[in-house]
């Protein structure tokens, strides 16, 4: 087992089926207000240029609104803070729009849909949209795309001393390919991570690399997005901040290995 | 950051499998670049491909990561004896100590561009032989290059276009210091498909000739594909065969663009320096610098004025991307290995196909390779998207 690696959360940016940000989602996995399911409805940008928000796909626009929301009291901070993007597709609908005009005769790709097809085109536009210079990374793990992405979020705070932003999105594939990627719905997660305390911070989070399960969500409903959607492993997380209790969570990370996440909450 | 050295390295492109063809081919001054051949393709290019990819196999037992990619890969890992020092170190280390940072931009897609052509007519399905997992999604290359070396530690794709398999080398560096691992295999994966070569080609950055880096006619890149690994870790005492070192890293995002880089290299300019005070090095001690250097009008441009503001325009440098094409997400490591290489033998590879030098460009390119002593050196590597990545390797001892 590897030494555990501490961080202080202080923003939580989510958006998903029914969970249309992190009060609303807070106040149903607290179980102060029912699960109700509806598709996740993804706010327009208005944190682009014109011409960029013209070009920029659902999933783009999922991964900037959640760490919008994360960041959101501390946007004096965007301009500086690095991010590290993590997804499991990236934008499926893009890729499906370019494979299907590569299978025609004319195999004329609209340069536009090539460089979206990028897996850090979020990256890119959130550096546009907020002016972040900072080191940004796009990671991929399959289903442990969230898992991966918050291990390289704590290490990259503890190493390189600054807060840095985790954003971890993932959503549906037209067909064909959904039939070989059942994701059923987009689900984001952004949360803004401190190498220490802060007048701000909500929790802190101490993380390691365990040999046991993963948590399961006793609600039928919000345990299939977690076992559908790669960013949505990150719910039995969010559920544990909900409830604002101290505590072990295991989020799924491999087969055989979980993050064992400690969370101890700031008040 | 604390040194760590390339206990092992490898890498195969246009120009051979493995080091010795590689190194043979840098001090030649030769290109592997040849008129476009590849698949259907009928643009009028040329490209950078590996002789023999679809020729090799996977182990018994993989078949669900049967891909271009992860074959190259495969032909990748089985150079230089890279795969036995990596199962020896695992054997030392632990194979859950060992961490897995790959770099690739399109995995397997060549594989889903091929399945989309044989759709079901009536119902638009994919063929039953397609593989989502082991070679469609990003992750595949690492999947496969931890199970196929037997390593159990935390793994990862990074895949920020063309600075992917440079920033491995940033993210396992992070992951060593901070205990999370003892070891990180890090590289870069990718291989020819439609959606770069007509990707680019849309963006009209793709050469007709083979590509001609910072020459006053450079009209643009010439795609290629490359596997380029390596293995570090914290230097042993007395280890003489650890004779090149990781020194620093430098990442940064230009908030600019999605397929151009800031004019003045503003981006560049903050990785290379972060790169630098990160290997606690001043400017005059880098003794050569490999350019990301694509060929395109706008990228040698703002590379040329964001070196010439970091470390002046005497440093020697080069874009060895005539020789092996532009291979994106695998570019950053295979250069780091080129760079390892000039270290261990004291070479400058020189810039090939660049015949009249852009007077604009305030660089002192080097048009032949030449023996030098090398002790630090620095690659670039820039991606769409405004990421940045740069490294400063340098000589042990």
């Amino acid at each position: 087992m590897s030494a555990p690696l501490t961080a202080w959360l202080e923003g939580v940016g989510v958006l998903g089926p029914g969970l249309r940000d992190w009060p609303s989602a807070s106040a149903v996995l607290a179980g102060r207000v029912p699960y109700a399911a509806s598709p996740t409805s993804i706010p327009a940008l208005e944190c682009l240029p014109p011409a960029e928000r013209r070009r920029t796909g659902k999933v783009v626009r999922l991964a900037l609104a959640v760490g919008l929301e994360a960041t959101a009291r501390a946007s004096s901070e965007r301009a500086v803070l690095p991010a590290v993007f993590s997804s499991s597709g990236g934008d499926g609908e893009n890729c499906h729009e370019i494979c299907q005009v590569l299978a025609s005769p004319e195999r004329q790709i609209s340069p536009t849909r090539f460089h979206n097809s990028v897996h850090n085109a979020s990256s890119g536009y959130w550096g546009i949209a907020t002016g972040a210079t900072a080191a940004s990374n796009a990671l991929c793990a399959y289903d442990a795309s969230f898992a991966a992405g918050l291990l390289e979020a704590l290490v990259q705070a503890r190493i390189d001393e600054t807060a840095v932003l985790l954003i971890a999105y993932d959503s549906d594939y037209p067909q064909p390919l959904r039939s070989a990627r059942p994701i059923p719905d987009a689900f984001g997660v952004a949360l803004l991570l401190t190498p220490a305390a802060r007048q701000q911070s909500l929790a802190r989070l101490t993380v390691r690399l365990c040999a046991t399960p993963a948590e399961r969500l006793a609600e039928a409903e919000l345990e299939a997005l977690r076992a559908q959607i790669p960013a949505a492993r990150s719910l039995p997380l969010l559920r544990r901040l909900a409830r604002s209790e101290a505590g072990a969570v295991m989020i799924e990370y491999r087969e055989s290995q979980s993050l064992g996440i400690e969370v101890s909450p700031c008040h | 950051m604390k040194p760590l050295a390339l206990s092992a390295f490898t890498a195969s492109s246009c120009l051979g499998r493995g080091l010795d063809p590689t190194l043979a081919a840098l001090e030649a001054g030769l290109t592997g670049l040849k008129p476009c051949t590849f698949e259907t393709v009928t643009l009028e290019t040329f490209v950078g491909e590996v002789a023999g990819v679809d020729d090799e196999r996977l182990p018994a037992g993989f078949e669900e990561f049967e891909c271009r990619n992860n074959r190259l890969a495969r032909l990748g890992l089985r150079q230089d004896g890279f795969d036995e020092a990596v199962r020896s170190a695992a054997a030392r280390l632990g194979p859950e100590r060992i961490g897995v940072w790959l770099g690739t931009s399109t995995s397997g897609i060549l594989d889903t561009e091929l399945a989309y052509r044989r759709r079901e007519p009536g119902t638009g399905a994919l063929p039953e032989d397609f593989r989502y997992r082991g070679a469609h999604n990003t992750f595949s290359v690492a999947a496969f290059v931890q199970r196929a070396l037997g390593l159990e530690g935390p793994a990862a794709v990074i895949s920020s276009a063309c600075s992917s398999s440079a920033k491995v080398f940033a993210s396992a560096r992070r992951a060593i210091e901070a205990g999370l691992v003892d070891a990180a295999v890090v590289g870069g994966v990718d291989s020819l498909c439609l959606t770069t070569l007509y990707g680019f080609h849309s963006l009209q950055l793709v050469a007709r000739k083979p590509c001609r880096p910072f020459d006053v006619e450079r009209d643009g890149l010439s795609i290629g594909e490359a596997a380029a690994f390596a293995l570090i870790e914290p230097p042993q005492p007395n280890d003489t065969a650890q004779d090149v070192l990781l020194l620093g890293t430098g990442e940064s995002s230009d908030a600019w663009h999605m397929s151009a880089p800031h004019p003045e290299g503003r981006g560049a300019s903050a990785a290379m320096r972060e790169a630098l005070a990160a290997a606690r090095l001043d400017a005059a001690q880098i003794d050569y610098i490999n350019f990301h250097g694509t060929g395109t009008a706008s990228n040698d441009a703002a590379e040329a004025r964001a070196v010439a503001a970091v470390l002046g325009t005497a440093v020697p440098g080069s874009s060895t991307k005539g020789a092996t094409g532009h291979t994106l997400g695998a570019a950053g490591a295979l250069e780091a290995v080129i760079c390892a290489l000039a270290l261990r033998h004291g070479l400058m590879p020189a810039g090939v196909n660049t015949r009249s030098l852009d007077p604009a460009l305030p660089v002192s390119y080097v048009r032949e390779s030449r023996r030098a002593r090398l002790d630090a050196v620095m690659s670039n590597s820039f991606g769409f998207g405004g990421s940045n990545c740069s490294l400063v390797l340098g000589k042990a001892g």
